[in-house]
């Protein structure tokens, strides 16, 4: 059996696990389980950016505080439904992702590391500051309702269990064809060696702006979920610690949908498997960054080479035609 | 103009601590090409070894405080230089051959366990320092009353840059670390012991570092395990803003952000203060991204 069909068989067993799961957990896991999909959706988002276009971008959480505040505000002052505020929460962050990386998406990696890092600094002191006075400060905003689909109020963990485990569902499939596409096929082009794609013709900085811009909108979606959840965010939620341990998940991964999955359940559920040691938890976070680069710096489960059938066939068609 | 004077002096010894903790991502960097993002917590690990020495060693009671200081000083750029050498031992040169990124997730993790162990050794509220330490005459200059503790501060920073730069540009070891971070492989030929100067420059680094630490503390009065990260991302502007690798730049860069920072928080609005390090930074990559004193180089930023 190849490792194909190892991983899809394993991807298929996870996906029934998680199905089923919340019938078999007390509330508490629950909870637990909600909050590894919050993450999980993230990374998912980052990965596009990240493990795709190879951009070192760190600075996620700032579009993912974009895209829960834009809910918390359209909910609290205008009453919006919170459906409804989750495309805009995605356009905002998406919008910003736009505006702040048009100028600076050219730089080469770790300059662009420093300056997404200043990014999301500069979101939360902003919103800190009270910016255009309605983030309400450092104490955030409280009071969010809860969302409301065909009459059917979400509200229990479990609700929202399957509600972020949907998203996660729907995403994987939609970025399992992004990556098969030839926006995907552009975007690896560039991650290992975006000069030679430019000379093939691909718009290096274009196709890097839209994977940016791609994943800042999820992010924000998933912000949407988040304070769906939370009912109250402040600044602090998303600060730069946020955005290293989606980075961490994301690296630690190797950029394969199924490997973002099992690191987000590794680095966010095992810490509260090991309930002792959550004083410490970001302590091992860091070991393990450092071990993993030393011994696996390729990540738990890298993307499997891209395998073309139909141009393989007519390959091997073409050379049978000429040894006959 | 008194406002305006005090504020550039203030400036100037905030500026002269970013400066010192800069020289140590420059010199890495000029080296390895390898941001070493664990750099402003061995900064903060320096601010907490010194006051561990000055008030659990007692220290501060059995000298007279000058000395103290200045024992204190070298003792904890010593240690923090000799953690600086494990660190790289240990989480860069097992990575030397692989990419970039392999080692920027190392500097990283690495980042991240220093502030954490910092945290749970000594707890996650702020230290105060010793304030009998702080000396507390003024000096009038030019008919301004100036504090006599943002005089020395900025006095400490200019010597120690001094120093390094003389060591740099007139000892044979200063000129062989040039010549490592001009070209390895060629230094290598020249008979230099690369790995040698590497580790020299992660014990020379971290050792500024830590008596930046010191200088925080005794300025500030107070540390918290967070510092690293707040001075280190504001060190690490300063040393693009000069250039990076370039060690008169980081100098130049460190003073020249901490001066705009105080006039911005003094003439602005104070709550943006820590914003402004940031704007100043995304402004210089998209602007001049080499930096105002690097030299044009064929490398594409």
């Amino acid at each position: 059996m190849n490792t194909r069909k190892v991983r899809f068989i394993t991807g298929l067993a996870l996906g029934i696990v998680l199905a089923v799961l919340p019938f078999f957990v007390n509330n508490y896991w629950t909870d637990v389980c909600v909050s590894i999909g919050l993450y999980a959706l993230l990374a998912l988002s980052l990965n596009v950016i990240l493990g795709q276009a190879g951009i070192f971008h760190m600075g996620h959480a700032a579009f993912y505080a974009v895209g829960a505040y834009t809910t918390a505000i359209l909910n609290t002052m205008f009453q919006w439904p919170i459906f409804w505020t989750m495309p805009l929460a995605g356009l905002a962050a998406g919008l910003v992702a736009l505006v702040v990386a048009r100028p600076i998406i050219h730089l080469r990696g770790d300059y662009l590391l420093i300056v997404t890092i200043g990014i999301v600094e500069i979101v939360r002191i902003a919103l800190v500051n009270d910016i255009f006075g309605i983030t309400g400060g450092s104490n955030g905003i409280f009071g969010i309702s809860r969302p409301q689909a065909f009459g059917f109020r979400i509200v229990k963990s479990i609700h929202f269990y399957y509600l972020v485990w949907g998203m996660c569902g729907i995403s994987l499939l939609l970025f399992h064809f992004l990556w098969n596409s030839r926006f995907g096929r552009a975007l690896n082009y560039i991650k290992h060696d975006d000069i030679a794609a430019e000379g093939c013709g691909v718009d290096v900085s274009h196709y890097k702006l839209m994977a940016f811009v791609l994943g800042a909108f999820w992010a924000g979606m998933a912000g949407t979920l988040y304070s769906a959840k939370m009912l109250t965010i402040a600044p602090a939620s998303f600060n730069f610690m946020e955005s290293v341990i989606i980075f961490a998940v994301v690296i630690l991964s190797g950029g394969s949908q199924l490997g973002v999955l099992v690191s987000a359940f590794l680095f966010i559920g095992l810490p509260e498997v090991m309930r002792g040691l959550t004083e410490s938890r970001m302590l091992f976070f860091g070991l393990a960054m450092m071990l993993m680069m030393v011994w696996r710096p390729q990540g738990i489960l890298p993307p499997l080479p891209r395998v073309y059938k139909k141009a393989l066939a007519r390959a091997q068609a073409l050379a049978r035609e000429k040894s006959e | 103009m008194e406002f305006f004077v005090q504020q550039l002096l203030n400036g100037l010894a905030v500026g002269g601590i970013y400066a010192l903790v800069a020289l140590g991502y420059t010199m890495v960097y000029g080296v390895l090409k390898l941001i070493n993002f664990a750099h402003g917590d061995l900064f903060a690990v320096g601010a907490y070894l010194g006051l561990t020495l000055l008030v659990s060693c007692h220290l501060g009671q059995t000298l007279p405080p000058f000395f103290a200081v200045l024992l204190v000083f070298v003792l904890v750029a010593l240690m923090v230089a000799l953690v600086g050498y494990l660190l790289e031992r240990v989480a860069y040169r097992p990575l030397r051959g692989a990419g970039r990124l392999s080692a920027v997730v190392s500097a990283l993790g690495a980042s991240i366990f220093f502030e954490n162990a910092l945290m749970l050794i000594y707890g996650a509220r702020v230290f105060v320092y010793p304030d009998f330490l702080r000396p507390d005459f003024t000096v009038t200059l030019f008919g301004y009353q100036i504090p006599g503790m943002r005089l020395l501060v900025i006095a400490v920073s200019v010597v120690l840059m001094i120093a390094l730069q003389i060591f740099m540009l007139r000892t044979k070891v200063g000129a062989a670390m040039r010549a490592v971070a001009i070209d390895q492989g060629a230094a290598r030929l020249m008979g230099i012991n690369v790995n040698r100067i590497i580790s020299l420059v992660f014990l020379i680094g971290p050792g500024l570092g830590g008596a930046a630490g010191i200088l925080v503390g005794i300025y500030y009065g107070q540390i918290d395990f967070l510092m690293g990260w707040s001075y280190g991302l504001k060190a690490f502007t300063a040393a693009i803003l000069g250039g990076i690798g370039n060690i008169p730049g980081a100098m130049v860069g460190g003073l020249l952000l901490g001066v705009v920072e105080a006039m911005a928080s003094a003439y602005f609005a104070v709550a943006w203060k820590d914003a402004v390090a940031f704007f100043v930074l995304i402004l210089i990559l998209i602007v001049r991204p080499t930096g105002f004193l690097c030299e044009r180089t064929a490398d594409k930023l």
